[in-house]
């Protein structure tokens, strides 16, 4: 018998507009001491199906129909003291977002003893002595001093350390970790993924691993189940699932997600035609040309701390695509800001076509010719766009002002057109970003951006927040759109395999200053330093002849029955 | 509390209080200017009758000092303020000072007791009506808040002498802070219900807490709706938080969450509210001073107010400006207290 059985789950939401299914028949199975994966794109019910088993579900959401079966007992049926004596003690949860899931008011010491009181029968004593012992379990450094810290005191990756503990604390037999490192680094994330790993097997836990990332799930579970639309599409190992996916939306799933191999082409291609088929076409630029863009010696201070940037120099010709890759308060988008001219910088100087706009105070760059040639995507497209300007209007804004495009004709024409370039139907164009969809958001963010045709595009991580497959048509479109109008990019993202297949040449940040720079691809395949050995090395993937063996599998851990 | 964060919040407060200056003259020189541009005139007022001569107006208003210009007259004031010397009330011939001293304990008596039971009820029913949104129990604390906050509070103030003294009779007199036939208890601070206590003399106490609930009850109605609602929203977003979903999701019992968890972060801003709602209830507590004859601070001001006597409304209007940074200094310090991020900024 499985530790857990879902059986035709549905799940179904109340809303303004009537009730709205979340999940249609979902049934799985977790054995006692395996990892599932559980990926899919946002709204395919991944999330739902394990605040479902957990009965954390929100207020407005019911369980129509199915069964959830732990060890015995359908969890759909339970009373309120039934399910608090089965939380945390039988069956947890590692959440998204750890800072927000911890109490912001309450030492974390005092959380952890909270979570082991609830179902063992100890002193305040006892308590903290064996939260020092968790926390030395989740490799925290220092456990004694992190007793007493809030919250906000640690690091995004120490939260989780600390939500880990808690969620070990009382032996529990299954472990659910809904996106448990999104938003972490991506070094961070290895280091909390092989915590997570190590400890279950060590405990003999099941895990439930819900993700995005299908590096992740290949990497790191013995099943991997795909979701779309409130469905389990597909359940396999990830050495199967990866190499011969049977259902279409798998095979989109896996061509969409980049990898060490993959190109912008072959994201939307058929995985079933061999590489090199649709071998993509390198943009040849003029190497004697003149530089663009030239930054001597940039740094940015805030208050009297470290330097944000540390003196950094580089420069984009005409046409190039230049990677900015690291990680959080590497000062990468610190950089795109002073490039952009939406940030002053400290010292340097910051040269675009010969001219020195570095000395242009960024509160008068407005009124410089030079601003329509220096444009900017934002990182997440929804929240970059006025919610009460229309798509036209968001298109138009920069045409009316930078341009002195009036009401006529031709500022219609020229939107139309500009949306007509990044594939936006024209019907969408007097919607509001509430009524469009991410990928579609995306389009008029870009389209915002190249309306009067810069000559450097500043993209700061234009695609992270949108789910794989939309991704994959967005690096397609900018990729398109660079060799069609000859702009330069400085493309600023923390997904090397992104910056590998969209940038000539790739610069690696560390705390503010450049460790490394060169052709993207022999980064990627040599790099130099230590750092970006380190940071190649924790990129998760699934390469179907490198995907972990049943062979590879700690012989301690129980098999299927 | 580590010693660092309460440096933190020491240095901080001083930092508050040091900007709070500024506002503090603002007020003493915004009032002394308003009452020299409302209408009346002190000298017609103080002089012995409506037959006195011009010459005997001339005489009091010299000798008061408002035949000096506006300039001087402020010199003069700013300079006895700096000296303690808030001048003299022409209608009880006493000095102001003295006047508000042996007032202020009644009023801030008065407020302290309203807020404690104001905030006594509003909690428990903004988190009632925060845990089940929507249902009865929800709608019948928003209707007891309308209520309470659309009645004017001389209005209910009588309504419960009504029921209470004249038609339940169980309530004391609603005249001043004891009745009669108690003898009051030694002055230590002022504050009655304390200096009974000091004394040991347990008659007293009871006699001035039974003068206390009607005023405080009616005060205590009006504020109750800002108190409940504030509750009910801090609560309701707490609810809808991740860590109290962690907590959930931890098996922790239903109590330790709602009171261990929610609350104590939900009432972080019914602090902030409650040290607005002090100030505002302290100030405008005169209707309820009126109507329970409550020798307070408030309704000296409005006496003096209405017969054009300057220094007891400058007075009071400098004492209540100082509560005001007091309070919020303090509500500052128990934020700080509550909250550790605060520390940080």
């Amino acid at each position: 018998m499985s530790l857990l059985a879902i059986e035709d789950l549905e799940v179904g939401f109340a809303t303004r507009s009537g009730r709205v299914a979340a999940l249609k028949g979902v049934s799985l199975a977790v054995e006692a001491g395996e990892t599932l994966g559980l990926v899919g794109e946002s709204g395919s019910g991944k999330s739902v199906t394990a605040f479902s088993v957990m009965r954390l579900l929100d207020r407005s959401a019911t369980i129509s129909g199915g069964r959830i079966v732990y060890a015995g007992q359908d969890i759909t049926r339970l009373g309120r003291a039934d399910l608090r004596a089965l939380r945390g003690a039988a069956m947890t949860m590692v959440f998204q977002n750890p800072r927000a899931a911890l109490n912001p008011i309450r030492t974390v010491g005092l959380q952890i003893a909270d979570a082991l009181r609830a179902h063992i029968d100890m002193s305040a004593a006892q308590a903290r002595a064996e939260a020092l012992g968790l926390l030395a379990a989740v490799q925290i450094r220092d456990p004694e001093a992190r007793l007493d810290a809030y919250p906000h005191e640690l690091s995004g990756g120490m939260c989780q350390r600390v939500m880990i503990a808690m969620a070990m604390s009382c032996a529990p037999k299954l472990l659910i970790a809904d996106e448990p490192t999104t938003g972490l680094d991506v070094t961070t994330q290895k280091t909390v993924m092989d915590l997570l790993a190590g400890l279950t097997r060590s405990r003999g836990m099941a895990m439930m691993l819900i993700t995005h990332d299908l590096g992740l799930a290949a990497e790191y579970c013995d099943r991997v189940a795909v979701m779309e639309q409130g469905r389990i599409v597909e359940t396999a190992s990830p050495a199967t699932l990866f190499s011969d996916p049977r259902h279409a939306y798998t095979r989109r799933l896996v061509a969409a997600s980049p990898t060490r191999t993959s190109t912008v082409a072959s994201l939307t291609a058929d995985p079933a035609l061999p590489a090199g088929v649709v071998a993509f076409p390198q943009v040849r630029r003029e190497s004697a040309q003149a530089a663009l863009l030239t930054v001597e010696g940039l740094v940015k201070r805030f208050g009297s701390g470290e330097p944000a940037v540390k003196g950094v120099s580089f420069n984009i010709r005409a046409g190039e695509s230049l990677g900015l890759v690291g990680e959080s308060g590497s000062g990468k988008s610190t950089i795109s800001r002073m490039v952009c001219r939406l940030l002053d910088q400290s010292e340097g100087s910051i040269l675009f076509d010969g001219e020195d706009i570095g000395a242009i105070p960024t509160g008068k760059f407005h009124q410089s010719p030079l601003r329509k040639a220096i444009q900017i995507v934002f990182q997440d497209p929804g929240d970059s766009l006025n919610p009460r300007f229309s798509a036209f209007d968001s298109i138009a804004d920069p045409l009316r002002k930078l341009l002195g495009l009036g009401k006529g004709r031709e500022l219609k024409d020229r939107v139309a057109a500009t949306a007509d370039q990044v594939g936006l139907p024209l019907d969408l164009l007097d919607r509001f970003p509430h009524q469009l969809s991410g990928g579609q958001k995306a389009r008029v963010g870009i389209a915002r951006a190249i309306s009067v045709a810069p000559r450097l595009l500043v993209l700061d991580e234009p695609t992270a927040a949108l789910d794989v497959s939309v991704q994959a048509v967005v690096l397609q479109l900018l990729d398109r759109l660079r060799r069609e109008q000859g702009m330069a990019y400085l493309f600023v993202s923390h997904d090397l395999n992104v910056i590998r297949m969209m940038c000539d040449e790739t610069i690696v940040m560390q705390n503010g200053s450049i460790v490394e720079r060169g052709p993207s691809q022999r980064i990627f395949d040599a790099p130099a330093e230590a750092y970006t050995r380190q940071l190649v090395a924790a990129i998760p993937h699934f390469d179907p002849h490198r995907a972990r063996q049943p062979a590879d599998m700690p012989a301690s851990r129980s098999q299927p029955l | 509390m580590k010693p660092r964060a309460l440096g933190l919040i020491a240095r901080r407060t001083g930092r508050r209080f040091l900007s709070s200056v500024p506002a503090l003259v603002g007020v003493v020189v915004f009032t002394f200017i308003l009452m020299r541009v409302l209408p009346g005139d002190p000298a017609v007022f103080f002089a012995s009758g409506p037959n006195a001569g011009k010459a005997e107006i001339e005489a009091i208003r010299s000798q008061m000092g408002l035949d000096k210009p506006m300039a001087e007259q402020l010199f003069y004031y700013v300079r006895d303020i700096g000296t303690g010397n808030l001048g003299r009330s022409l209608t009880t011939g006493q000095t102001v000072s003295k006047d508000l001293a042996s007032r202020l304990p009644a009023s801030l008596e008065l407020t302290f007791v309203a807020l404690a039971l104001a905030l006594t009820l509003a909690i428990p029913l903004g988190v009632l009506a925060a845990l089940r949104p929507g249902s009865l129990v929800d709608h019948g604390v928003r209707l007891l808040c309308t209520l309470g906050v659309c009645v004017p509070t001389f209005v209910s103030g009588l309504l419960l002498i009504y029921c209470f003294y004249y038609w339940l009779g169980i309530a004391p007199d609603p005249t001043g802070r004891l009745d009669v036939f108690t003898t009051e208890p030694p002055r230590i601070t002022g504050f009655l219900l304390i200096d009974a206590l000091a004394a040991g003399d347990w008659e007293a106490w009871s006699a001035a807490a039974r003068q206390l609930v009607l005023p405080a009850a009616t005060m205590a109605l009006f504020v109750l709706a800002p108190l409940a609602r504030i509750t009910r929203a801090s609560m309701l977003a707490v609810l809808g938080s991740d860590y109290i979903r962690t907590a959930e999701g931890l098996g922790l019992s239903r109590p330790r969450i709602i009171i261990g968890y929610a609350l104590r972060n939900g009432l972080l801003p019914v602090l902030t509210i409650a040290g607005i709602v002090f100030s505002t209830m302290l100030g405008a507590n005169v209707l309820v001073e009126k109507v329970f004859s409550w020798p307070g601070v408030a309704a000296y001001a409005l006496d003096a107010l209405l017969s054009s006597d300057y220094a007891p409304v400058q007075g009071f209007v400098l004492l209540m400006a100082t509560i005001f940074v007091i309070v919020n200094l303090t509500i500052d310090v128990l934020y700080g207290i509550a909250d550790p991020r605060i520390g940080m900024e």
